[in-house]
C-alpha cells in the first residue's frame, strides 16, 4: 500500500517562532507545469511590526554576547545547514533550479556563513582604532552594531541572497527583519527552521515571505528601524526606500548589481555598513610632562 | 537648599579690567564675491547681503548671495579640476594641502579675530581652539594623500568626484576644515557653503587658498543662505553631500537626493547626556558640566545639555554649579577674559528665549547666573533648569544655546535608559572615579562620541559623528576619508 505524504506547511519566522501571517493571505507557489506546490503566506505591514519589535528586544542581548559566541552560533548554523543539505537541493530543483545549480547554491551558502562566523571576532580589530590626540586622552575608536536593520533580498536566489544578506549584518550584532525572494520562498522558511535549531536567540533574525511591492514602504518608514538594505532593482522602490529613510535618519544600503557567486559579495566590508564607529576619550595623567625619569 | 545660605562672591574683590583683542591688524573687505574656479567673481544675481557682528549688532560686511546659476558655474569648476586633481599623484595632493595648514598657522591670530567679530564666540575659544584645529586637520589630512590604501585594507579607494558641502554657524572655520581637507587628501573638488550668519572666515579661507597655489577649481567657496544649499544638494553633478546642520534640514536633504545616486554624511543635532556620578571627582565634573553646555555658548550639537545627577550628590553638585555659573564672564567676545560671548544672530537668540518660556510653563525650575549682560548685542545668561523630566521639551529637543536641563537619577540602569530614550546619539559624558563603570556606561550608551571623566574635546585623529537621528559618517580620523572615498 503506498503511504500518503506528509507536505510541509510554510509558515513565517517570527521572534523565534513560527506563526502564520497574522493577515490570513497566502499566496499559491506553482512550479514549472504550473502545479501548486505551497501555499506561502504573504506577510502583511502587521507581521513586519511584529517583528521588529521581537528585533528591537533580540538586540541588547545579541548585540551583548561576546563577540567569540556569536562566532560559534554562525558556525553552528553552518553545521545545521550542512545537515540539512539535500532538503534545501530538493527545494532548489522545485523552485526551477538543476541538479548541479542547487548544489553549488547550497555549498556556497554554507562556506558564507563559515566566512562570516570567522569574521565576528576579528573585523572589530581590523576596523579599530586608538588615535593619537594631541592631548593628555586615551581615545579610542571601535565599531558597534546600528541595530535593528530591515532586509529585502535577493529576488533571484531562494537560500545564497538570504544568507548573503543576513550573515553580515548578525555577525555584527545587529538583528534584522528579512523579506525573502517572492518567487522562491521555500527555502527561507527551512533555513528559519535551521536558525531555530542553531542556539540563534529568538527574534535576531525574523524572516517573512511577501511582496516587496507591498511591504518596501513599511520597511523603510519604520521609526524603530536604523538602517535598511535592498538586495534588488527596482528604481522605484529604490527611490521610495532612500525618501522614507529620511524620516528618522536611516542608514540605507543598496546593492543592485551584486553577483552573490562571485567572491565579491563577501567581505568585512559588508559587516561595517551596519556598524556605527563610538570614539571614547579618557584623560590620562601625563607622566612625561612630569619630567619622570621612569 | 535654604536660602539663608551663604553664597560665594567671586566678583566683590576686584573687577578685572577690560582686556580687548587687537582688531587692527585684521583685513576685511566690505564686500566679498563668490570664489569660483579660483578667483572672486560678482554673482549672477548681482544681489548682496550682510553679515553683522552679533556682539555689537554692526554690519561688518557685505557677501555675495549665490543662485542657481552660480551654483552651476562652482560645480563646473570643480569638475573640470577633478579631472587633474583627482590624477596628480597623492604626494603633490599632500603637498598642497600642507600649505593651507601652514598658511593658517601664519595668518592664525587674523582668523580669530574674525572668527569672533562675526559669529560672537569669545576670543578665547577662536584662538585656542578653532584655528589651531583648524589648521591641524589640514595638516592631518595632508598627510593621508598619500597613504590611502593603507588606510582600507584589501581595497583600491577612489575618489568620488566633486563634494558638496555645507556647514554650520557655530564653528564656520573649523567646519570647513573638516570638510575640504579630507576632501581633498582623498582626491575629489570642493563646492562649499559656509553659513549665511557667518561666512567671513570662508571667504578669507578662500583669499588663503588662492595665495597656496592650489590648482583653480579643485575648491570653490559660494555664500548664500538656504535657497543656495538647496542648489548645491539638487544640483546633478555632484556625486557626493556632506552636511553638518539641523537635523530638520538634514531630513530634507536625505530626502531630496533620494532618487539620485550622490552619497551622503549628515552630522545633525544632538541632545547629549552628561552623567555624574556620586563617586565621581565632583569639581572636576562641575568643570566639565559647565564646559559641556557653555562651550560656545551652547551652540554646540554635542552639547552636554541634558544633565544627570545621581540623586545622592544631587544637591552638592547643583550647588557647586549654580557658584561656578557665576563665576562665568559673560559679554563681549572680543575681551580675552570673556567665557560666554554673544548668541550668533538675533533668530538664534529669539529661538532659545522661546525655550526658556518653554521650560518655565512645563513647570521646571529655573536659575540663571546673576551676571548682567551688554545692553548691545544678542546675549543670553547661563541658564539651568532643575526638576526636568523626560517628557519635557526642554529634555527632548535641541536648544543650541547656554540653556541646560537637570534631572536625578538613582540606578545605572534608569540612567542608561534615559540618556538613550531620544532620536539623538551624537555624544554622552560620564563622570566617575570607577574604571568598570565607565566601560558598562561607555558601552552601553548610544552615541557615536563619549567622553568619560572630559568633556567636548575634539582632535583631528579623532573620529567624530553621530548615532541615530545625529547622522551618519564620521569626520576625523581616517574613518573621516571614508566619506570621501570610493572603496
Amino acid at each position: 500500500m503506498s503511504r500518503l505524504e506528509i507536505l510541509k506547511t510554510y509558515k513565517i519566522y517570527i521572534g523565534g517562532q513560527f506563526p502564520r501571517t497574522e493577515s490570513g493571505r497566502y499566496y499559491p507557489l506553482k512550479n514549472k507545469k504550473g502545479e501548486i506546490t505551497a501555499n506561502i503566506c504573504l506577510s502583511s505591514r502587521k507581521d513586519f511590526r511584529n517583528a521588529e519589535v521581537a528585533a528591537r528586544g533580540a538586540f541588547g542581548g545579541w548585540s551583548g554576547k561576546t563577540a567569540f559566541n556569536r562566532g560559534q552560533i554562525l558556525y553552528r548554523i553552518a553545521e545545521m545547514l550542512e545537515g540539512r543539505k539535500e532538503q534545501f537541493i530538493a527545494e532548489l530543483i522545485l523552485q526551477g533550479a538543476t541538479t548541479a545549480a542547487a548544489k553549488q547554491e547550497v555549498e556556497l551558502s554554507i562556506d558564507r556563513m563559515v566566512y562570516y562566523s570567522g569574521w565576528c571576532d576579528k573585523f572589530m580589530q581590523v576596523y579599530s582604532s586608538v588615535n593619537p590626540v594631541a592631548s593628555s586622552h586615551f581615545n579610542f575608536s571601535v565599531p558597534e552594531p546600528t541595530g535593528v536593520v530591515a532586509i529585502i533580498a535577493d529576488e533571484n536566489s531562494s537560500l545564497l541572497g538570504l544568507v548573503t544578506a543576513i550573515a553580515p549584518v548578525i555577525a555584527g550584532g545587529n538583528t534584522c527583519i528579512v523579506l525573502a525572494s517572492e518567487s522562491k520562498p521555500l527555502c527561507a522558511v527551512t533555513f528559519a527552521e535551521v536558525l531555530n535549531t542553531s542556539d540563534l536567540p529568538g527574534g535576531v533574525v525574523n524572516i517573512l515571505t511577501g511582496a516587496s511591492a507591498e511591504l518596501h514602504p513599511h520597511f523603510s518608514s519604520h521609526m524603530d528601524v536604523n538602517a535598511m538594505i535592498y538586495y534588488r532593482n527596482n528604481k522605484a522602490e529604490i527611490k521610495t526606500i532612500k525618501e522614507n529613510a529620511s524620516l528618522n535618519v536611516k542608514r540605507i544600503f543598496v546593492y543592485d548589481q551584486l553577483n552573490l557567486n562571485a567572491a565579491s559579495a563577501q567581505s568585512p566590508y559588508f559587516i561595517l555598513d551596519t556598524q556605527e564607529t563610538k570614539t571614547t576619550w579618557h584623560p590620562i595623567e601625563n607622566i612625561g610632562a612630569a619630567k619622570a625619569g621612569y | 537648599m535654604s536660602k539663608k545660605e551663604p553664597k560665594l562672591k567671586f566678583n566683590a574683590a576686584w573687577e578685572l579690567a577690560p582686556a580687548p583683542e587687537d582688531t587692527k591688524h585684521i583685513s576685511i573687505k566690505k564686500q566679498y564675491d563668490l570664489f569660483i574656479n579660483g578667483e572672486f567673481v560678482k554673482p549672477n544675481s548681482k544681489k548682496y547681503f550682510a553679515t553683522y557682528n552679533p556682539a555689537t549688532e554692526e554690519k561688518i560686511a557685505e557677501v555675495a548671495d549665490a543662485d542657481e546659476r552660480d551654483v552651476d558655474k562652482a560645480v563646473k569648476a570643480a569638475r573640470v579640476a577633478f579631472n587633474s586633481w583627482s590624477k596628480l599623484s597623492g604626494a603633490e595632493r599632500g603637498k598642497y594641502i600642507y600649505r593651507i595648514a601652514r598658511l593658517m598657522q601664519e595668518r592664525a591670530r587674523e582668523f580669530a579675530v574674525i572668527e569672533t567679530m562675526d559669529g560672537g564666540k569669545p576670543i578665547r575659544e577662536s584662538r585656542d581652539i578653532d584655528v589651531p584645529l583648524a589648521a591641524n586637520h589640514f595638516f592631518y589630512y595632508a598627510g593621508w594623500a598619500d597613504k590611502l590604501e593603507y588606510a582600507f585594507p584589501n581595497r583600491n579607494p577612489k575618489p568620488l568626484g566633486v563634494a558638496g558641502q555645507i556647514i554650520p554657524w557655530n564653528f564656520p572655520l573649523l567646519m570647513a576644515a573638516w570638510k575640504i581637507a579630507p576632501a581633498l587628501a582623498a582626491g575629489n573638488t570642493v563646492v562649499l557653503k559656509p553659513a549665511e550668519t557667518t561666512p567671513l572666515t570662508a571667504l578669507k579661507l578662500a583669499e588663503l587658498i588662492r595665495d597656496s597655489g592650489l590648482p583653480k577649481g579643485v575648491v570653490n567657496i559660494i555664500t548664500g543662505a538656504g535657497k543656495t544649499g538647496a542648489a548645491i544638494v539638487n544640483h546633478p553633478d555632484i556625486n557626493k553631500i556632506a552636511f553638518t546642520g539641523s537635523t530638520d534640514v538634514g531630513k530634507l536633504i536625505q530626502k531630496s537626493i533620494a532618487g539620485s545616486n550622490k552619497k551622503l554624511t549628515l552630522e545633525l543635532g544632538g541632545k547629549a547626556a552628561n552623567i555624574i556620578f556620586e563617586d565621581a571627582p565632583l569639581d572636576q565634573a562641575v568643570e566639565g558640566i559647565i564646559n559641556g553646555i557653555f562651550f560656545n555658548q551652547g551652540h554646540v550639537c554635542c552639547a552636554g545639555s541634558r544633565l544627570f545627577i545621581q540623586e545622592s550628590v544631587a544637591d552638592v553638585v547643583i550647588r557647586k554649579l549654580k557658584d561656578r555659573m557665576e563665576t562665568l564672564r559673560v559679554g563681549d567676545p572680543m575681551d580675552k577674559n570673556t567665557d560666554v560671548g554673544a548668541i550668533n544672530s538675533k533668530e538664534q537668540l529669539m529661538k532659545i528665549s522661546e525655550y526658556i518660556k518653554i521650560g518655565k510653563n512645563e513647570g521646571a525650575e529655573m536659575y540663571q547666573s546673576s551676571c548682567s549682560i551688554p545692553k548691545k548685542g544678542y546675549f543670553c545668561k547661563p541658564t539651568l533648569f532643575l526638576n526636568t523630566s523626560q517628557s519635557h521639551r526642554i529634555v527632548q529637543e535641541e536648544i543650541f544655546g547656554p540653556v541646560l536641563a537637570i534631572q536625578t537619577f538613582r540606578t545605572i540602569e534608569e540612567v542608561i535608559e534615559k540618556a538613550n530614550n531620544i532620536p539623538y546619539g551624537l555624544s554622552a559624558g560620564v563622570w566617575t572615579d570607577k574604571g568598570s563603570k565607565i566601560f558598562n556606561l561607555t558601552t552601553k550608551l548610544r552615541a557615536g562620541v563619549v567622553w568619560a571623566n572630559t568633556y567636548n574635546k575634539f582632535d583631528p585623529t579623532s573620529p567624530f559623528g553621530g548615532y541615530k537621528e545625529s547622522g551618519f559618517g564620521r569626520e576625523g580620523g581616517l574613518h573621516g576619508l571614508a566619506a570621501y572615498l570610493e572603496l
